[in-house]
């Protein structure tokens, strides 16, 4: 088994459509649940993992140039993110694919984490 | 930890009550934005951390700390400044957002969406928005409207309301006015959760919503009127029977099939108490005509042994105060009960303006039941499935494909 993270990717606008009434709220939030209780029941769920706030900063090149983030640029943010346990990619890859922030045109990023060498 | 249901739906509610407290009405949408904020915030942090044990606090505290915050910011905004310099102490916010607080100020969110210059649909459209976190599309669902109308109706009524300062006062003289136009927006809520046009047949959080809205005016000594404990009773008698309204699958069951042991004893003693005490003034409304009906169906221990004879005199009297074919049909449903078959399909081709019930399914369906009654199957069948086609949801169409199988 190997682990990967699944960063949560969605624009602001998205968020919002996501959250817009309460009604939607509702299920929104209930369609996130389902969705983790899943991967926790098929034993994926390695770590909840943390929320992240919306703003933050990119330090980037030699002349260290400080921006507030690719988000507001690309109007996307990270919003959180997990750490799933997977056989492989493809099975990391299949357990995203119910991911509720794909259905509001969001995305998930899955990187595999390096295993400890040993 | 689960989601509790309509967690949001009545967050909603409460937070922008609370925070229109906080800006001042001609802020409600920077009220509204700050729910919105906070419903996002919960997104991010509860998907990963999971739903706290109490998040209804949960978001009350994000939305005040998020408040805070917008008002720090715009401290030195023209538009606030004189007021937000007053308003920018923890201890104002904190009781904004008391219980007791929140509950006032609903209450006079409900009298403020009932503007004057709000034609009437317009008012319910608001209130249902504002105060029970309706979607324009749920909206236009109960009120039979379009879509694009509600959404535009409640922009012009969010409007009118920032053009005034402060919520509506209580103590206004206007507030007698306004009654009739919040009265009726609880009931058309409640209906909705009774019986629905949209996809499920029955939403009990709808009718428990409306009921405590009800609740609300009828603990506030200047909006507690005889017509607001008639209409508190007849949502208690109505949701009384929702126990045994549906079977397993969801599908709505006759009045005659149900099971009686199954209503809920308790709401219809509440609701008996309820419409003794709207007998204290001298003014019939229709709340009091359908509360006694409703009491009258309530205490029946059969549908023969129900007072069916008294139920077509209310009806008589609700026609006379205000006549429509929806009453109409029920009377004409409580005639065949009395006198017979023949005699209710009479009175349903008497009904006036018929020609409105044109796509209400109850109208062919109450047709063909009753042509079933009297044996005549073929003419039973054919009104059923008129009455098919214009079924709302896959419930009704269950209810009827059901009824439309027994004449066989």
């Amino acid at each position: 088994m190997s682990e990967f993270v699944f960063f949560f990717r969605a624009s602001d606008a998205a968020q919002r459509e996501a959250m817009g009434t309460p009604e939607r709220a509702q299920q929104s939030m209930q369609k996130w649940l389902a969705w983790t209780r899943e991967l926790e029941a098929g034993g994926h769920l390695k770590s909840g993992g943390l929320p992240l706030e919306r703003d933050g900063r990119v330090v980037r090149g030699k002349d260290v140039v400080v921006t507030d983030g690719p988000y507001v640029e690309v109007k996307d943010l990270v919003a959180g993110f997990i750490v799933i346990e997977a056989r492989d990619i493809a099975q990391a890859v299949e357990l995203s694919k119910g991911c509720p922030m794909l259905a509001g045109g969001g995305s998930v990023e899955i990187r595999p984490v390096i295993a400890h060498m040993t | 930890m689960e989601l509790e249901a309509h967690l949001f739906r009545r967050e909603s509610a409460r937070l922008v009550a609370a925070l229109t407290r906080v800006f001042g009405v001609h802020n409600l949408a920077l009220a509204e934005d700050v729910v919105q904020d906070a419903f996002c915030r919960a997104l991010e942090v509860w998907r990963t951390r999971g739903v706290p044990d109490n998040p209804s606090a949960w978001l009350t505290a994000t939305a005040k700390h998020r408040a805070l915050d917008v008002m720090r910011r715009e401290r030195t905004a023209r538009t606030f400044a004189p007021e937000l310099a007053r308003l920018l102490d923890d201890e104002l916010v904190e009781e904004a957002f008391a219980p007791h607080t929140i509950r006032d100020e609903q209450l006079r969110m409900m009298f403020s969406c009932a503007h004057a210059r709000l034609p009437e649909e317009a008012r319910i459209a608001l209130i249902l928005n504002l105060l029970c976190g309706f979607g324009a599309s749920e909206i236009a669902s109960a009120l039979l409207t379009g879509r694009a109308a509600i959404e535009k109706r409640i922009a012009r009524g969010k409007k009118v309301l920032a053009s005034a300062r402060t919520l509506f006062d209580l103590d206004d003289a206007e507030l007698g006015a306004r009654q009739p136009t919040v009265q009726r927006a609880l009931y058309v809520l409640f209906n909705e959760g009774y019986h629905g046009a949209s996809e499920s047949p029955v939403r009990v959080e709808l009718c428990a919503e409306a009921i405590q809205l009800a609740a609300l005016l009828g603990e506030h000594p200047r909006t507690a009127t005889p017509a607001t404990h008639a209409l508190g009773a007849l949502m208690c008698l109505h949701a009384a029977r929702l126990p045994a309204r549906m079977d397993e699958t969801g599908v709505p069951i006759a009045l005659a099939d149900q099971d009686r042991a199954r209503w809920d004893a308790r709401l219809v003693a509440e609701g008996l108490a309820l419409l003794e005490r709207s007998a204290s003034g001298h003014d019939v409304t229709t709340y009091h005509l359908e509360s006694a009906i409703a009491a009258l169906h309530a205490s029946a221990r059969t549908l023969d042994e129900t007072d069916w004879s008294t139920i077509v005199t209310l009806y008589d009297r609700a026609m006379a105060i205000a006549p429509s074919p929806v009453i109409a049909l029920n009377r004409a449903i409580a005639i065949a009960q009395r006198d017979g078959p023949e005699h209710g399909i009479d009175a349903i081709d008497a009904i006036v303006d018929r020609e409105r019930l044109a796509r209400y399914p109850f109208l062919p369906a109450a047709l063909g039941e009753l042509e079933l009654r009297r044996g005549n199957r073929i003419a039973a069948r054919a009104h059923l499935r008129n009455a098919l086609v214009l079924a709302r949801s896959d419930a009704e169409r269950r209810f009827l494909e059901k009824r439309l199988r027994a004449c066989e």
